[in-house]
């Protein structure tokens, strides 16, 4: 028997939605400025200048919405979500890893079931935070930095500042990019393949379990 | 046998005025000049140049007039001024400013005809000779005559238009300043193209506005300290070391990747001369990141495959999960 519980409101479905649609033009554009060559009949996949454009535009935008996401999870209950318990957390993580490694393939039960207290599990928690209060701030800040070079620092022990600030800006990124191909394969694992896509859009979490 | 040491002595300084530039009854004032602590080189011609720099060297000459028996100033025309110091940092500081100029420059006042003298180009100095084969002038000449600027203005422009023959310095091939050498080599494009008065000595057009102009250069200040004007505005020859086919407005690169790219332009312009040494580190063009960082050119060969093996090996574990879940037609169980 499935339950329902309202856990996504408006305001955290609109900003996921704006978050996924301006991180996939930041990703084309973002790869389409570091692969662009000559021979590519002058683009890879955008032109680049109207891909620096793009990327810059779509940057600050995503930068608005970060500060929505921090604001609201500041000013309502939903920052209770992205509270690790640092006690058990290592424990946590791996029960959940080992539910995903091999008993959700031996029909186990979720180990940590979908609450209105608890909406996501430890490694879910985990990552989050890792990638929207460790991650996106480092995109964003370096970001500023390549986007306003005259205020990045000029070099450390010889080495170029802006370099250090766009390697930290592309790996940070490649790592987000890899986090969101996980992210929505995992949120393929719900009851039926488009149950958890169906949450972020009605504002339903579904489960058929208690 | 005294009156007769007294002409002696009479003719001596006669001549002596005569032959140091002083005639006429004009006596030329003020030979101070020295050497500045701060310059190393001390041209053998130093003394001899002051012949010409004590009245060119500075605002204001002076000069006797013995007819008359008083001292006059006269202010110096500002494009006749030389400054020593700069001179003498000048690829042509060993020169002697007769080795260029008519000898008949020493007498003062300088006969009027004397500017209608032709002026030496560098060709005449520096072409057809042995010793400056490496640089290729007639190469350079060649290129120069293509150029927009020859094109325009054949009659008012000379090689001196952009290279000052009293101040000019090449310093691209060995700068251990790269910054200074673009803001210096700018300058030399600026001097015209910022300035309209001397703009309009060769050309009839509008003022240009240069910053509107590259109004649609994203960050602007940064590609102006960064780059020469002559990286996107002539046409590289591997023949010669430096460009000098300044193209058409129109036909000035545009392209962000044509510099923005693993096989970036500037290697063979503006880091030509350091693409020897290559930093092995794994950046492509790993050269310009002595000095800048081009996105597009400075990618790392290291972090790409890394990358690459990563989000493979991440699809590859999806794939994998998928595959189990299908083989198992995965369901939790209830609790």
């Amino acid at each position: 028997m499935s339950h329902r519980l309202y856990l996504y409101p408006k305001w955290i479905r609109a900003w996921h939605v704006f978050n996924a649609l301006l991180f996939i033009i930041l990703i084309i554009t973002g790869i389409s400025m570091q692969y662009t060559d000559k021979e590519t009949t002058s683009k890879f996949i955008i032109r680049f200048d109207r891909a620096v454009a793009a990327h810059n535009f779509t940057a600050l935008l995503l930068t608005l919405n970060y500060i929505i996401f921090v604001a609201g999870n500041v000013l309502t209950k939903n920052g209770s979500h992205y509270r690790i318990n640092w006690k058990t957390i290592w424990k946590d993580l791996l029960i959940q890893f080992k539910f995903y490694a091999y008993g959700m393939f031996k029909k186990e039960p979720h180990p940590f079931p979908v609450t209105e207290t608890s909406k996501f599990n430890p490694l879910q928690r985990f990552v989050y935070v890792l990638a929207m209060f460790v991650g996106l701030p480092l995109l964003i800040i370096s970001g500023l930095g390549l986007l306003f070079p005259e205020i990045t620092i000029k070099g450390i022990f010889g080495v170029s500042g802006l370099i250090l600030t766009d390697i930290l800006h592309i790996t940070v990124g490649f790592f987000l990019s890899v986090f969101m191909v996980i992210h929505i394969y995992t949120c393929t694992l719900g009851s039926k393949p488009l149950t958890l896509f169906k949450s972020m859009i009605n504002g339903y979490h579904e489960s058929d379990e208690h | 046998m005294s009156f007769k040491f007294f002409k002696i002595i009479i003719l001596t300084i006669l001549v002596n005025l005569l032959f140091t530039s002083i005639s006429f009854g004009f006596k030329l004032k003020k030979e101070n000049w020295r050497p500045a602590d701060t310059v190393n080189f001390v041209s053998k011609f130093y003394k001899e140049n002051e012949n010409c720099l004590k009245c060119h060297g500075q605002n204001i000459y002076e000069y006797r007039n013995e007819g008359q028996g008083i001292n006059i100033r006269h202010i110096m025309s500002n494009e006749k001024i030389i400054n020593r110091d700069a001179f003498y940092k000048s690829n042509h500081k060993t020169f002697k400013c007769t080795d260029c100029h008519s000898d008949e420059y020493l007498k003062f006042p300088h006969a009027g005809e004397l500017r209608l003298d032709p002026i030496y180009g560098c060709l005449d100095c520096h072409g057809n000779d042995p010793k400056y084969e490496q640089f290729n002038f007639e190469e350079i000449e060649g290129e120069y005559q293509k150029s927009i600027h020859f094109q325009m203005e054949k009659d008012g422009f000379t090689c001196w238009k952009c290279h000052n023959p009293h101040y000019y310095k090449i310093s691209i091939r060995n700068t251990e300043n790269l910054k200074n050498t673009i803001a210096y080599d700018n300058s030399i494009c600026l001097g015209c193209h910022s300035d309209y008065s001397k703009f309009q000595l060769l050309s009839d057009k509008e003022e240009i506005n240069i910053i509107d102009k590259h109004d649609w250069l994203p960050n602007q200040n940064v590609h102006f300290k960064n780059v020469r004007c002559i990286e996107c505005h002539t046409k590289t020859n591997d023949s010669i070391l430096v460009a000098h086919q300044i193209m058409p407005k129109d036909s000035a690169v545009r392209h962000c990747n044509e510099c923005h790219s693993q096989n970036s332009m500037l290697m063979a312009s503006l880091y030509k001369f350091k693409s020897k040494e290559q930093r092995q580190d794994g950046f492509f063009n790993g050269v310009m990141l002595n000095e800048s960082y081009v996105i597009g050119a400075n990618r790392n060969e290291y972090l790409n495959t890394f990358s690459i093996i990563i989000f493979f090996f991440v699809v590859g574990i999806v794939g994998v999960h998928i595959l189990f879940r299908f083989l198992n037609k995965v369901k939790p169980k209830k609790k």
